[in-house]
């Protein structure tokens, strides 16, 4: 439970109050799948969990995106090159990545969402001859908002992945599309009665996204989000994270839809 | 032969897939086909709203302008989907403006002659309503999302 400690390598402004830092961990690297967290403290400050947004084949260099929020990801987002940081994890469940071969893979993101499912991408694009389709939906406030737009802009040019940008609104300049991103799916080429979909963003995005996948076709337990709540251990000790029956660091953040769908609904938890 | 490619292509429209043979040729007569290079406006905010479009090819920005932030676009379309719902509802007239992106091909219904038809035909008008009420339902509820500012930073 004790964190290990980490050197940030590296800073780089992704956004309006978000920055990507990678951190090199004093005593090597721990391997992670996708879709996994750590949980990062800024000393003297406190401790949150952030999910992984690097490579999972590079796991000696850690990569994290963080939006400062309050006193805990501002004080991480503001560390310098040099200065060291608390490290537990990886914790939690990953996106469902040996499903996912052989299928059409569906990804809906929004805003910070992207973070966390980028590092479904670069095994995705990497070995690209193992899935079917693969379709990137990418929703965020404006065009100035848009996380990796470099990275996003570079895998575009490739012709076997469809990667769709949207913004809730913009300037005459803008030239992608405007509005949201659940309309983007219907217009989406893939196979729903085989597809698997990821979805990651803010809570409300994803039951929009949700209802829209369903709409066209995806049973319930093709589709796959990430749930984000308040922790504090990460271990499934501590209880913090309870979301109705399940615990959000021991059974999560990853779950199948057909397991959350019915806790989504209820406003009280 | 004219009459009979617009026919074809209305429908080729998601708008009109499934439409009685009878309800088709009514619909025919109010349709023609139009064209708009890129920076032209298919409609203004105010203007009365006497035509409606389906898009077949290219895309439209959907604007509003206010003195401070210049033209905003909150909603592009593209081919399949219709630009203008003011047409439906009194006092007829457009609530924002519509830019063409790119090169547009679009079919125009001519508002009062299609009103009319429904008026007269409350079959048609009913089969109308059916096929624009999910379309304002959609954009109803992307507009809540919208307002909601779900990407902006907590306490923004
Ligand atoms: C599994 C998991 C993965 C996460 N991954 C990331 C990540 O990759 N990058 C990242 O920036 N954040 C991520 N978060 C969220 C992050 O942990 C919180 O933003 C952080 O705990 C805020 O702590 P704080 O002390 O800075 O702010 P606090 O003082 O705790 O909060 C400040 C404000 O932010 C709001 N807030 C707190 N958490 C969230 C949240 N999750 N979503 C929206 N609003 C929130 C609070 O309600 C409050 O208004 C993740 C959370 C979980 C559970």
């Amino acid at each position: 439970m004790l964190p290990r400690i980490g050197r940030i390598q590296r800073r780089r402004r992704d956004g309006p109050e978000i920055w990507t830092i990678e951190i090199e961990p004093e005593h090597g690297a721990a391997a992670f799948v996708p879709g996994q967290f750590n949980m990062l403290s800024a000393f003297g400050v406190g401790e949150v969990p952030i999910s992984m947004s690097g490579d999972p084949a590079e796991p000696g260099r850690l990569v994290h995106t963080i939006r400062a929020v309050g006193p805990v990801s501002s004080a991480l987002a503001r560390l310098e090159p040099g200065q060291p940081v608390g490290l537990r994890g990886p914790f939690g469940s990953g996106w469902p990545m040996e499903e996912m071969a052989g299928r059409d893979v569906v990804i809906v993101a929004g805003g910070l969402g992207l973070a966390p499912l980028r590092p479904t991408l670069y095994p995705l694009f990497g070995e690209r001859a193992r899935y079917g389709k693969v379709v990137l939906l990418y929703g965020t406030r404006s065009p100035g908002d848009i996380l990796f737009r470099r990275e996003l802009e570079r895998w575009r040019r490739r012709l076997d992945i469809d990667i769709e940008v949207t913004v809730d609104h913009a300037g005459v300049n803008w030239r992608g599309h405007v509005g949201v991103v659940t309309a983007l799916i219907p217009r989406a080429a893939f196979d729903p009665l085989q597809a698997i979909a990821l979805v990651c963003g803010p809570e409300i995005m994803m039951r929009f996204a949700i209802a829209a996948l369903r709409n066209v076709g995806l049973a319930d337990d093709a589709i796959y989000l990430s749930m984000e709540r308040n922790m504090k251990c990460a271990v499934g000790f501590c209880g913090h994270c309870q979301f109705g029956t399940v615990l959000i660091c021991r059974d999560g953040p990853v779950f199948r839809y057909d397991r959350l769908r019915d806790l989504l609904a209820v406003k009280e938890i | 032969m004219q009459v009979y490619g617009l026919d074809r292509t209305i429908r080729e429209q998601p708008f009109f897939a499934g439409l009685q043979e009878a309800f088709c040729m009514l619909v025919c007569g109010c349709a023609r086909n139009v064209r708009f290079e890129a920076g032209q406006y298919l409609f203004h905010e105010g203007a009365p709203a006497e035509e409606f479009y389906l898009l077949r090819h290219g895309r439209v920005a959907l604007e509003l302008h206010g003195p401070e932030r210049g033209s905003v676009t909150f909603q592009t379309l593209g081919p399949g989907e219709l630009a203008g719902v003011s047409w439906l509802i009194p006092p007829y007239r457009w609530t924002y403006d519509a830019r063409a992106l790119t090169l547009v091909r679009a079919i125009a219904m001519d508002a009062a002659c299609l009103r009319q038809k429904c008026e007269e035909d409350h079959h048609l008008g009913y089969e109308m309503m059916k096929r624009f009420m999910p379309i304002l339902i959609e954009r109803l509820q992307a507009t809540r999302l919208q307002i909601l500012d779900v990407y902006g930073s907590p306490g923004q």
